[in-house]
């Protein structure tokens, strides 16, 4: 098993890094750094802006070949990841929007995995029942409604339940605000703020999973060893938690690899609605002001987090699955 | 032989068989007329109550798309300078923007937009994913190889991402839209394609492929002939989903700023003028943002719809 996760892991390596790649040519040659200074008003002295472009390797007339092998240096010699047209440090721009980003996303993920999966297998076992139709019903609804609307609802609901109760319960405008002085204060301000963000990144991932663990858990809740476990005396709960549950999370552990990349999207979204300081929120703004290497930087952040929930998603499916497992 | 006669032959010579068990077994052959399989799939579609009522939902929204324009008293970039963030009134139905724009006049046109999005980019993208798919899977060895490498760097970079980069660098506000379904459909066919490619696989053992191979049919014509054909249930239901995929990628980038452009109207650059002021001005988000999920929730009803409806082993149609 180890040599079948390590071929896999070499596989995503290498594909991250043409990803990354394409990414740096793509935005190189469709963001132009100049024009953000074209607008300035005294206008810059043409050769001390070219000068400046240079420094930050955004200069348009140096070939994009050359400025891609100078970015290339720079990430794998000194862990530099460039410039901003503005002349802000990449590094320090996302160092701390990585660790928001991370923590939206795990949380979202991991949450919405968890519910996903036991909505859809308990509604598969109640199917038809009035649970059930409420259940698919929501989840529709919420596979229908794009984030940033879900957002957006949530912040109405929210505002109108602070106005109504007289207390601020819901926050939801950035990562942290004013807190009291009490033992703890920071800490609850913080959870505060990111309640909303994944309620909503939860119920995303959770609302589509549901849908999918459902319709896996019904064809093998039909499956003959699930009713021989249940006629050699099993109780229903076990029967349906051991044998038919463990054979449905097989094809979500693959599903869930590729809804990552979904996620990233969701978490964007979530980011931009709720004033999140987060790398979603930069890479949106990055495109806006045309900053090339924050684009290229938001792509590895990205891919990172896809692959390793890639890497996550192999190797429960070769725990769960014996055929991967010996194979 | 062309598939078409062996078709009408096979029709005919069942036709010969149940004619003959008529003659045999009468009160049998009363008792389960023939249907044919179009006719199956239709009166299974129909028996599906939510699929049902999204048709219906999808051609009430077409129509108003169409002709609504014509009756609506105010054109969607019209600027009303004596209301601006006017609530709903008899002269403005669903109240104005902050620039003074009819919502309703705006809505309607950001919905034909996302509608005509929406069915081009699906027809394009499963267009693009049967070839890629059929391809790789046909030919195998390394072109196949190839294909699934593609699929995979395609995979891995978030297409959103993409487009938005590629939107801000290239459109202008003549040519956004088309630039949009375009790149909507090039970064939106590697999950169809997957899947085409692995039910070619199997399909590609079969007989009939064989025989059309040593007739020397070539192999863009067994793919389009007798390929296609035999998955073109799931394309179909794919096509269909794709439509809401497509007009919620579509919103979500306007949202963002990075897709249609002003003066042209989509139901995201409505939503995301309505977002700032949605607490005190509800009335410009509500609206577009109650016809996005409408529309959307309509075109999954009809994909769920039809994939119960096509799939022969589909319980939840209820009988025949």
């Amino acid at each position: 098993m180890v040599r079948y996760v390590l071929k896999r892991v070499v596989n995503y390596v290498v594909m991250l890094f043409l990803a990354v790649t394409g990414a740096f040519f793509l935005a190189a040659s469709s963001l132009n750094a100049r024009s953000v200074y074209a607008v300035r008003n005294p206008p810059l002295d043409p050769d001390v802006l070219n000068n400046m472009l240079y420094r930050w390797n955004l200069n348009d007339n140096t070939p994009l070949l050359e400025r891609y092998w100078v970015w290339l240096k720079g990430v794998f010699l000194h862990w530099d990841w460039g410039y901003s047209p503005e002349g802000v440090w990449i590094n320090d721009a996302i160092s701390t929007k990585m660790w928001v980003s991370l923590r939206l996303l795990l949380i979202g993920t991991l949450a919405g995995i968890l519910v996903g999966v036991l909505v859809g297998a308990w509604t598969a076992t109640r199917q038809y029942k009035v649970s059930d139709r409420v259940f698919t019903g929501l989840a529709l609804l919420i596979v229908c409604t794009p984030s940033f609307v879900l957002g957006i609802a949530t912040q109405i609901v929210a505002i109108n339940i602070n106005r109504l109760t007289g207390v601020s319960i819901f926050e939801f405008v950035g990562e942290s605000g004013q807190h009291g002085s009490f033992p703890g204060a920071i800490f609850l301000d913080r959870l505060q703020h990111l309640l909303l963000p994944s309620l909503v990144l939860m119920a995303m991932g959770a609302a589509q999973l549901s849908r999918i663990q459902r319709n896996l858990m019904l064809d093998s809740l039909g499956e003959d060893y699930v009713r021989t476990a249940r006629a050699k005396g099993l109780p229903k709960s076990k029967a349906v938690m051991r044998h038919a549950l463990r054979t449905a999370l097989i094809p979500t552990g693959t599903y869930v690899a590729f809804s990552v990349v979904g996620m990233v999207t969701g978490a964007t979204y979530t980011e931009k609605v709720f004033s999140f300081p987060g790398m979603g929120a930069y890479f949106v703004d990055s495109v806006s002001r045309m900053n090339v290497h924050g684009v290229v930087a938001f792509t590895a952040f990205a891919g990172v987090s896809v692959v390793v929930g890639a890497i996550l998603s192999d190797i429960a499916v070769a725990l769960l699955d014996p055929r991967v497992r010996l194979g | 032989m062309t598939k078409q006669n062996s078709d009408a032959h096979a029709t005919s010579s069942m036709a010969v068989a149940t004619d003959e068990s008529l003659a045999t077994t009468p009160e049998l052959a009363v008792a389960s007329r023939r249907i044919g399989r179009r006719r199956l799939i239709v009166r299974r579609f129909l028996r599906n109550r939510l699929a049902l009522v999204g048709s219906c939902g999808i051609l009430v929204l077409v129509l108003v798309a169409i002709i609504g324009p014509f009756f609506l008293p105010w054109a969607y970039d019209a600027v009303d300078s004596r209301a601006f963030l006017a609530p709903p009134s008899a002269s403005h139905w669903l109240g104005t923007t902050q620039v003074g724009r009819d919502v309703l006049a705006m809505t309607v046109h950001g919905m034909s937009r996302s509608l005509i999005i929406g069915f081009l980019v699906a027809i394009m993208q499963t267009a693009i994913s049967c070839a890629m798919g059929a391809t790789a899977a046909y030919f195998g060895k390394w072109t196949e190889r190839t294909i699934m490498w593609v699929i995979d760097l395609f995979q891995i970079i978030p297409s959103f991402l993409v487009i938005a980069v590629l939107m801000k660098g290239h459109s202008n506000p003549s040519n956004s839209w088309i630039l949009m379904a375009l790149l909507l459909a090039a970064w939106g066919w590697m999950m169809t394609a997957r899947v085409v490619r692995s039910l070619t696989l199997s399909l590609k053992q079969r007989e009939y492929i064989l025989a059309a191979r040593y007739m020397g049919l070539s192999p863009v014509k067994i793919i389009i002939r007798h390929i296609l054909p035999n998955i073109s249930s799931l394309l179909i239901v794919d096509l269909t989903l794709g439509v809401g995929y497509a007009i919620l990628a579509e919103t979500g980038l306007s949202f963002l700023g990075f897709g249609i452009m002003a003066p042209d109207t989509s139901l995201g650059t409505i939503i995301s003028e309505g977002s700032r002021l949605a607490s005190s001005y509800p009335w410009i988000f509500a609206t577009p943002a109650i016809i996005l999920v409408f529309l959307v929730m309509c075109v999954n009803a009809i994909g769920d719809g039809l994939r119960d409806a096509l799939d022969p082993n589909s319980q939840s149609g209820g009988r025949a």
